[in-house]
């Protein structure tokens, strides 16, 4: 039977069908059971969760509103603050540190809609990566093929979802860490507009990329928590002063009126067909005819790549210098490489930045949603380096970003949804919009799963 | 997430130059690299200078980029 989504438990909760504490037992006991072997959590939070669930069921037998997210059980990637517990952000150096004192702000918004934070999730080193292949705490599993990568570094998250242990997560998302693992576990994620959910509370990489989301097994779920989290935040520099605006009310929209293209060129090559295979059915479904190109999009890879390392670098540079040899070896000599690029570079790829998007301005003067792969291939089997795709051998991690990276360098809001029956592993779509446009992308992905073409893989 | 760029007119970086700008620069800016991470540091920080190599002839007009501060 595939579980119930999170406003489904939300439903069933307010309507006394069944209580929070239940709910919250239950996905206790399947994390107990499954997360052994699948290693999706570094974290469970067992006591508090009961007891924030026995709050929910108290104030709805007092008769008040218990928000919008009331029961429904969550877990966020290891880089989010969650007072009384340490932030590792996958890292061994920070499991000496102090716990947070306070929640991440989404964090805080979520558990204020009443939703029950289950426990901290596995990711790459400092978000470093696409697999979640760490060496602290092993390797997350996908849930469709336990052999296989989850994808990262928001793995553990999307494999937590997969898996059916909650219905709802957070990741973040600097160069594809949201939309790899959501398209290899074969589930919805979502990377709103640069800025509009507050990164307040969330352990930063990239700070020019780094983006935070949900991901969830439902587009309405994917709404109704993105719209909880919205909001300026004062303690986040970055995050925009923009009033709320709800996409949850607009699922049943429709795509009229909505100008829907395909990405041609960079986003049409070096992938398996299987890949652009479903690219083709969410056209289909969604009308698309016009192929657009994005021009320069390796350039844009190479410019976010310099960027990524050099700001991470830096973020870490007092432990690079201190104690290198405690960082992951997966992540330990891109940091170290990152903290010795030349400035020059650095200032010539935020200039570049700023020209790739003048050029995609241009084309969403056109287009409002824009279709691409999210990866060019499914989950790799875990430990492998090099993958041969489209004839072509290739290192296999890296590559995971190839279609990914472009977007979040400037920013975009994306979605990335699963698509039915697109071969024996899972695979996504990306749906591009504008900034600030996510709701053109909510009302997209709704027709896609009203048609049957987006559809979450839960493994049983 | 290094890249595997294209082929750029600039002459290609030889991996013992890189090495060397490694060993010398690293040191200056008080980043001691354990032996065991040379080879790989050399061989990433390669990567991300011809990462950089894609962009350098790359023509930007007057492209403006000066980060806003709000004092």
């Amino acid at each position: 039977m595939t579980p119930a989504d999170a406003l489904g438990i939300a439903a069933d909760i307010r309507a006394r069908r069944v209580t929070a504490h239940e709910v919250t037992a239950h996905n206790l006991e399947r994390i107990r059971a499954r997360d052994p072997s699948l290693n999706c959590f570094t974290g469970v939070l067992t006591e508090s969760a009961l007891r924030d669930a026995e709050s929910v069921d108290a104030a709805l037998a007092a008769g008040r509103a218990p928000g919008p997210l009331a029961g429904v059980p969550f877990a966020v990637k290891n880089l989010f603050d969650v007072a009384g517990l340490t932030t590792l952000a996958g890292s061994k150096i920070n499991a000496g540190r102090p716990p947070a004192t306070r929640d991440a702000t989404v964090v805080s918004r979520l558990r204020g809609a009443g939703a029950v934070l289950l426990g901290a999730l596995n990711m790459d080193e400092y978000a470093f990566g696409f697999t979640t292949e760490n060496s602290h705490h092993g390797p997350t599993r996908n849930p469709h093929d336990p052999a296989r990568v989850a994808g990262g570094s928001s793995g553990g998250s999307a494999a937590a979802v997969a898996a059916g242990l909650v219905p709802l997560a957070l990741g973040s998302d600097t160069n594809g860490s949201i939309r790899v693992p959501a398209a290899l576990c074969g589930v919805f994620g979502l990377k709103p507009t640069y800025g509009r959910l507050s990164r307040s509370g969330a352990a930063l990489f990239g700070i020019s990329f780094d983006h935070v989301g949900p991901l969830t097994t439902s587009v309405r779920d994917l709404a109704a928590s993105y719209d909880v989290m919205q909001g300026s935040d004062a303690t986040d520099p970055v995050c925009a002063d923009r009033p709320t605006e709800a996409c949850l009310p607009r699922l049943g929209e429709g795509t009229d009126g909505l100008r829907i293209a395909v990405a041609d060129g960079h986003f049409a090559s070096r992938g398996e067909p299987e890949v652009f295979a479903a690219v083709e059915q969410a056209a289909k479904a969604l009308g698309a005819e016009r192929r657009v190109t994005i021009p320069e999009n390796d350039r844009a890879r190479a410019a976010a790549t310099i960027i990524t390392a050099s700001e991470g670098a830096s973020l870490h540079m007092d432990d690079l210098r201190s104690r290198p040899l405690d960082f992951d070896p997966m992540t330990r000599d891109r940091f170290l490489a990152g903290a010795l690029v030349p400035a020059a570079l650095y200032v010539r790829a935020q200039r570049f930045r700023a020209w790739y998007r003048e050029r995609v301005r241009e084309i969403f003067r056109e287009v409002d949603v824009l279709l691409a792969p999210t990866t060019p291939f499914p989950a790799p089997r875990i430990g492998q380096d090099m993958i041969t795709v489209a004839g072509e051998q290739v290192p296999a991690r890296p590559m995971l970003g190839l279609y990914t990276q472009p977007l979040s360098f400037i920013g975009l809001p994306v979605i990335s949804v699963p698509v039915a029956g697109a071969g024996p592993l899972p695979l996504g779509v990306q749906l591009v919009a504008a900034p600030w446009n996510e709701a053109a992308l909510f009302r997209a992905a709704a027709l896609l799963e009203r048609a049957g073409v987006a559809a979450a893989h839960i493994a049983s | 997430m290094s890249v595997t760029p294209e082929p750029s007119a600039r002459p290609s970086l030889q991996a013992s130059d890189v090495a060397r700008y490694v060993d010398e620069t690293a040191p200056l800016i008080g980043l001691p690299i354990p032996p065991e991470c040379r080879e790989g540091v050399a061989r990433n920080l390669a990567g991300l200078l011809a990462a950089g190599a894609l962009l350098a002839d790359f023509p930007l007009g007057d492209t403006e980029t000066a980060p806003v501060f709000d004092p």
